[in-house]
């Protein structure tokens, strides 16, 4: 069924009794063209694409749990490219477009919301980074906007300005940036995929990689073996374990990011803000809870909950950038496991194994790459070539030395 | 999550920094690059369940840690200095 206004309306006046599930429910088969581990953003995004731009429709995404119950379904929703790096800036750019023509793409109602994204910055140094910063959005072709601290005072007046500590000296602000409801982007690329033909397979663990002669044959699952001529892992925080499968390492370490929810507000905060001395970042979402984040916790964990040094670190910094928020009360916080690559940039590749591929490493900032990390990995696992998008993403390049480290901390598993 | 320090004693979290998996105390002989480096530096098991990992009790003794803790928990298991576990390995 094709979404419409008139749906709304037609089905509003029949007891909405015409709504049908968005997706089948189908039993694995034997064998499929394209085995996609993880059914995540990711995942489906991949499914989606390979199905809509490559033709190829005899594929499986196999999932232990529910369809975009991993960190798709528990972010902090922020869609922006203002990266600096090459590799990363073309990647991100990539991406943002195909945001901006995604709920047509789909026919799904993503909540796209391109209110802008403000990062603050609190002195003179930070500011010629922003600088610098804005400049190489603006030649990838984006857009980036140096704003003056009056003109951060008209757009967000509520700040703390006069904070003696980190005042705010001015902001870099990224119109396109935004939000996005992030289930809708799960659900949106699931019927995409289904309605193309590619089987979502829930509840379905996989448990082996088969190989044979270095070539992948394909997967053992709680729900029986799978033949595959490609096999494709895209498992974010569980990337470990999968590639252990294939008796791989990656440069991964997984760690727990909390993310935090007030109660429901009236409109107060309409654009993103992010502090450039914290690590806060904060939004408000449709339903009027603030929502907002800040480090990860900074060791290796799986707990998928949070400790309670990072929850305070994250709320010392957005009280010092924006008292009022004190007044409302909180009303829930949760941890997502993250892959964090040692360089703070993600991989997108083939393996050392013939027909098995990795899409891992997106450490905090998976969510605006999911169409551009879809559409680059359906490309490369239909051509065996990288998407022109996404050629520094590589899986040597910590070996090699062309890491991609955004914030120049060195490539180093604790720094990102 | 509270870490036991054998100097020290039961001390909060805040008072150590992560530095990494245990890969860190098998520092590669290699004078230049080589894969090791790239083994050592990068690659990691990443296990979902009972790791070692050096911690640095830097607002206590300053002493390196090995604490074998489990990831999918928070349970700390055994706290040792990393020194003596790096003898211990000759």
């Amino acid at each position: 069924m094709r979404y419409s206004g008139w749906q709304v309306l037609k089905q509003g006046l029949t007891g909405n009794r015409g709504w049908k599930p968005a997706w089948r429910d189908p039993a694995p088969k034997a064998e499929y063209d394209v085995v996609i581990i993880g059914g995540g953003g990711h995942g489906l995004a991949t499914a989606y694409y390979l199905a809509k731009e490559h033709g190829l429709t005899n594929i499986a995404v196999l999932e232990k749990g529910y369809l975009g119950g991993g960190n798709v379904g528990r972010n902090t929703t922020i869609v922006r490219a203002n990266y600096g790096l090459p590799g990363n800036s073309e990647f991100y750019s990539h991406s943002l477009k195909l945001w901006e023509g995604l709920e047509q793409d789909l026919n799904y109602n993503v909540m796209h919301s391109q209110r802008g994204i403000l990062n603050l910055f609190h002195s003179d140094g930070q500011r010629d980074a922003y600088a610098r910063r804005g400049n190489a959005m603006v030649n990838q072709g984006d857009d980036a906007i140096l704003m003056d601290r009056e003109a951060c005072r008209r757009m967000v007046p509520y700040l703390d300005y006069d904070q003696t500590r980190f005042p705010v000296f001015g902001g870099l602000y990224h119109p396109r940036g935004g939000t996005a409801r992030h289930d809708a982007v799960a659900w949106g690329y699931a019927r995409g995929a289904d309605s193309r033909g590619v089987d979502l397979i829930q509840k379905c663990e996989v448990t082996g990689i088969d190989v044979e002669n270095g070539k992948v044959i394909g997967v053992q699952t709680s729900r029986g073996a799978i033949r595959a001529k490609k096999v494709a892992m895209c498992a974010a925080g569980r990337s470990g374990q999968v590639a252990a499968m294939a008796g791989m390492r990656l440069p991964i370490e997984s760690t727990v990011l909390q993310a935090f929810v007030t109660e429901g507000l009236k409109p107060v905060i309409d654009t993103v803000v992010t502090y450039g001395m914290g690590h806060f970042y904060i939004s408000q979402s449709d339903k009027g809870g603030l929502v907002f984040g800040g480090d990860i916790d900074f060791y290796a964990s799986y707990a998928a909950r949070g400790n309670l040094h990072a929850a305070e670190h994250v709320l010392e910094a957005g009280m010092t950038l924006m008292p009022m928020i004190g007044k409302a009360k909180m009303l829930r916080s949760w941890g997502g496991i993250m892959d964090m690559s040692s360089d703070g940039s993600p991989i997108i590749d083939k393996t050392h194994i013939d027909g098995l591929y990795v899409n891992a490493g997106w450490c905090y900032g998976g969510f605006k790459a999911t169409p551009a990390s879809g559409h680059c990995y359906a490309h490369l696992i239909a051509t065996d070539r990288p998407h022109e998008a996404a050629t520094r993403h590589r899986l040597d390049r910590f070996n090699t030395g062309f890491v991609m480290d955004e914030e120049a901390k060195g490539s180093q598993h604790n720094l990102h | 999550m509270r870490i036991k320090c054998p100097l020290c004693g039961d001390r909060d979290q805040r008072e150590f920094t992560y530095m990494g998996h245990e890969t860190y105390l098998d520092r590669p002989a290699d004078e230049g690059w080589s894969p090791a480096w790239d083994t050592y530096l990068h690659l990691r098991d990443n296990p979902a369940g009972v790791t070692r990992d050096l911690w640095y009790h830097g607002a206590g003794c300053t002493s390196w840690l090995l604490v074998e803790r489990d990831t999918t928990t928070h349970d700390i298991l055994r706290v040792d200095l990393a020194r003596d576990a790096k003898r211990g390995r000759g």
